[in-house]
């Protein structure tokens, strides 16, 4: 007997609803800007300049007693946050210390380190100072600029080649869905104020990849769908098809998850806001290739008379013309 | 139907037997280093027994290219430096003056005398006493202009003469401010790459990034602050002629002068001429010495240009102190004894002998050609790199056992098929990165867990299609052929759609996030071959051995 996520004949009707799902996806959207405007991202020194100083000590630590500490120094605002993680040792107490960027500076001179490294060893002896970040704001500015870039460079390019490999509501619906992805994960960020530094934008892409991976997957069904019943309406095609392709949409989401579940619990702490970056993100990717690409697809409707009769069927290439 | 011709399966199996080969090494990955860096040393000429030995620990005819791994892994310093180009301008135009000088006073006749005027940096102004004339300077200045050195700007004149008034101004030209900024970054970059050479580190990824930006990374480095203090130093030396002694940095220098501070002495300031005699390119060597009161000293020669003009200059100044300046501080001021014709000579101060040491090596390697600013700097302890190289490797580990566990459950014998595939595919990814010298970081290794959970997807996509097929009844081996073919298009798309953002973060990203970009990249490219050709081959081996009438996936 195998073990099957999803029955392995299914016929769900997803469109029953179609404007509720819309308004879900409409209303968490809203959510999320809401969120991004109200709250704004928890930025890394990647993007706002600034140091940060990852330190280890033995001793437990007494937060208070370093912000104390730091203090005198008048180097402005100065975060203090304790990092816990499975992963750590007993006695293995670890800080991150972040210290905005300087008005007059491109980065955190070199003696201020060390002021800061000193002022610490006195209230912790045993410290270690196990790593040092310093972005100037010039090149955060940069990398802000960079990292927008990428998203819509990616957004633009996926929209081309969908558009040339299928029709343009498709390359629209799937855009759709990526958007909706991306500003959903962003809402998240915003929300819970984890840490987003260029690592995010990374998984932000992986994100863009991986759920069109799910969207075209679907779309390549309903393509091949639309040729072989010529008959049927667009919106039983459509619904044909994902029932067709959910076992496999589930398994691929599940296995992947599974990996990434992995590594997000053993991994460390410096990875994890990646990884739950790209977990957050496969659960919304794989909602939104069902119910945001589909429904849209359905709301704007496709040409049904292929101009190209399907008669390469059963060679190896058949659907690669289209 | 079901074959595959024998050649392509023979070649199937070498991609991958090829690909293990050369993954193999990262298994033993300290012996391998170990091994490499006894090789290098032998290349360079220490061919010591311990060294003979420790090469000896790889057998030479196996593959000993590894997976470099970035400095989140393996502890270090990074920096990204931007190289003040403009500083450049301003020491080109002001170390004019002597040459302008004596081409103006040539001319006299017509106009008049001559005073060279405080100007902004950059820009050179002469005032002249018979302004009716000024054609005439602007005239002959102009034959000092050259024509730009470049492929771009090829013809144009590198001078701007200007009128302004009564006086002239002398400024670069644009085309040659840009030949002169391609010129100070190569330069800043080489003299960066040989500094970190004389200090020896393994592996320092020394790059030029956009126009005027340097990206240094030195693995195994205790703290970018050290870092710092071997490239952020100037060390342009020169030796100027001293008009006088003043207290206070804000003393009148007078046109063509500046005033500069002491090193050792605080509060002791010194006028000299702003255009030096000669300067630190000019010097051939320079090694740690002892000067004859045994305290630490840097010895150093000139090449032969540096030597006449040095000579020439203490031959007609017997008497007067000249200054040995080094990044704008005045060293020492030793008055002329008499002329020095051999172009060596020592440079004495209060330094300690690591100081000593250390100004040798800067003065030996070159003066960066202009000033540094660090834009960006981060220093990863290696306790920092193992830790996360120990977790990222439990996590794959367990990844890789869900996954396997789960693929069996939920298609019996194909997924054994796919969970092989998948272990030759993550041992591609690595002999791949092997091969291209890729560097794995943290979020790379992010992206081969990704990669493991993905590069089941086009099994799966395969394996629910023959389950499709097989509901249509028409046998096995037709519905495993159709699986493969129908479900080509889906994994083709999806998987190009992935390589696109693979691409584009790679072209765009930097460090950790390129690293993550390029086993995203090559993840894709092997999860797809080793789904539609290996997984496939080893389902058509099974089938052609076994014959079932039914099948069950």
């Amino acid at each position: 007997m195998r073990l099957k996520l999803v029955p392995s004949e299914t016929n769900w009707d997803f469109f029953s609803r179609p404007l509720l799902w819309l308004g879900i996806s409409a209303l968490l959207i809203l959510l999320a800007l809401g969120s991004f405007g109200v709250r704004g991202l928890n930025y890394g020194i990647d993007f706002r300049g600034g140091t940060t100083i990852r330190t280890e000590s033995a001793e437990t630590v007494d937060v208070a007693a370093y912000r104390a500490a730091l203090a005198e120094l008048g180097l402005g605002d100065i975060s203090i946050t304790e990092v816990f993680d499975p992963n750590f040792d007993e006695d293995q107490n670890v800080t991150m210390v972040r210290i905005q960027a300087q008005d007059d500076q491109e980065s955190v001179t070199a003696e201020q380190i060390r002021a800061v490294e000193d002022a610490l060893k006195a209230v912790a002896p045993d410290i270690k100072f196990v790593s040092v970040e310093s972005v100037g704001p010039k090149v955060s500015g940069e990398l802000i600029q960079t990292a927008v870039i990428a998203v819509l460079l990616a957004i633009a390019a996926v929209l081309v080649y969908i558009w040339l490999r299928f029709e343009w509501q498709f390359a629209l619906g799937a855009v759709v869905a990526l958007v909706h992805d991306v500003v959903l994960t962003i809402g998240v960020f915003s929300e819970l104020q984890i840490k987003f530094d260029l690592a995010i934008i990374a998984a932000l892409l992986t994100i863009v990849g991986y759920s069109l991976n799910d969207t075209v997957v679907v779309f390549d069904r309903v393509r091949e769908n639309l040729r072989k019943y010529k008959k049927k309406d667009l919106k039983e095609v459509l619904n044909l098809s994902i029932n067709e392709t959910l076992s496999r949409t589930v398994m691929t989401s599940f296995t992947t998850l599974l990996a990434l579940i992995a590594l997000f619990v053993l991994g460390g702490d410096v990875i994890r806001g990646f990884v739950f970056a790209m977990i957050w993100g496969i659960i919304v990717g794989t909602y939104s290739s069902v119910f945001v690409a589909s429904v849209i697809l359905l709301k704007l409707g496709v040409k049904r008379d292929w101009s190209k009769p399907d008669n390469t069927a059963g060679n190896q290439f058949a659907n690669i013309d289209a | 139907m079901l074959q595959i011709d024998t050649w392509k399966r023979v070649l199937i199996w070498a991609v991958c037997a090829l690909g293990l080969w050369m993954a193999l090494p990262n298994a033993f990955y300290a012996r391998v280093e170990t091994h490499n860096d006894a090789v290098a040393a032998i290349e360079l000429g220490n061919t010591s027994a311990e060294m003979q030995e420790k090469a000896s620990i790889w057998p030479d005819w196996m593959p000993s290219s590894l997976v470099n791994l970035g400095l989140d892994l393996r502890g270090g310093a990074h920096l990204l430096a931007e190289v003040q180009v403009q500083d450049v301008y301003d020491t080109r135009v002001k170390a004019m003056w002597p040459e302008v000088r004596d081409l103006l006073r040539e001319e006299r006749a017509t106009i008049g005398t001559i005073r060279l005027q405080d100007s902004e940096p950059g820009e050179l102004r002469v005032k002249v006493s018979q302004p009716e004339n000024i054609a005439r300077a602007a005239e002959v200045l102009r034959g000092l202009a050259r024509p730009v050195v470049s492929l771009t700007a090829a013809g144009q004149s590198d001078l701007v003469i200007g009128v302004d008034g009564d006086e002239v101004t002398i400024k670069l030209s644009d085309a040659e401010k840009q030949a002169t900024d391609e010129r100070t970054v190569q330069q800043a970059l080489e003299i960066i790459r040989r500094r970190i050479d004389e200090v020896g580190t393994r592996e320092p990824t020394i790059q030029r990034q956009g126009a005027d930006r340097i990206l240094i990374q030195v693995p195994g480095i205790g703290s970018a602050a050290e870092l710092k203090d071997i490239i952020g130093t100037t060390a342009q030396l020169t030796f100027q002629p001293v008009v006088g002694r003043a207290s206070s940095a804000d003393a009148a220098a007078g046109p063509g002068n500046e005033v500069l501070p002491s090193l050792d002495e605080e509060g002791t300031f010194y006028i000299v001429e702003a255009a030096p005699v000669v300067t630190g390119e000019e010097l051939v060597d320079a090694q740690p010495s002892f000067d004859q009161n045994n305290r630490p000293a840097v010895s150093f020669r000139f090449n032969p240009t540096g030597a006449r003009k040095f000579g020439n200059y203490t031959a007609e100044n017997i008497g007067s102190p000249f200054a040995i300046v080094l990044d704008g501080e005045v060293v020492s001021a030793p008055v002329i004894q008499a002329h020095i014709a051999g172009g060596s000579g020592i440079i004495t101060g209060r330094f300690s002998v690591e100081e000593s040491t250390n100004l040798a090596v800067l003065l030996r390697a070159g003066a960066l050609p202009a000033g540094l600013e660090f834009l960006e700097e981060r220093t990863i302890g290696p306790e920092l790199g193992q830790d996360s190289i120990d977790a990222g490797k439990i996590a794959c580990i367990v990844a890789f056992a869900a996954v396997l566990v789960f693929m069996v459950l939920s298609y019996g014998l194909f997924g054994v098929f796919a969970n092989i595939a998948l272990m030759i595919n993550v041992g591609l990814i690595f002999g791949l990165l092997s091969m291209i010298g890729g560097t794995l970081t943290l979020p790379g290794i992010a992206g081969i867990v990704l990669t493991i959970g993905m590069a089941v997807d086009a099994n799966v996509l395969v394996f629910e299609r023959i389950r499709e097929e097989l509901k249509t009844a028409k046998g096995p081996a037709r519905a495993i052929s159709l699986g493969y073919e129908k479900a080509l298009s889906a994994i083709v798309d999806a998987n190009i759609t992935t390589f696109i953002t693979a691409v584009i973060l790679f072209a765009v990203g930097s460090g950790p996030v390129r690293g993550f970009s390029i086993t995203l990249g090559l993840g894709i490219m092997t999860s797809v071959f080793t789904a539609i050709f290996v997984t496939r081959l080893m389902i058509v081996i099974w089938f052609e051995r076994r014959r079932p009438n039914t099948i069950e996936v």
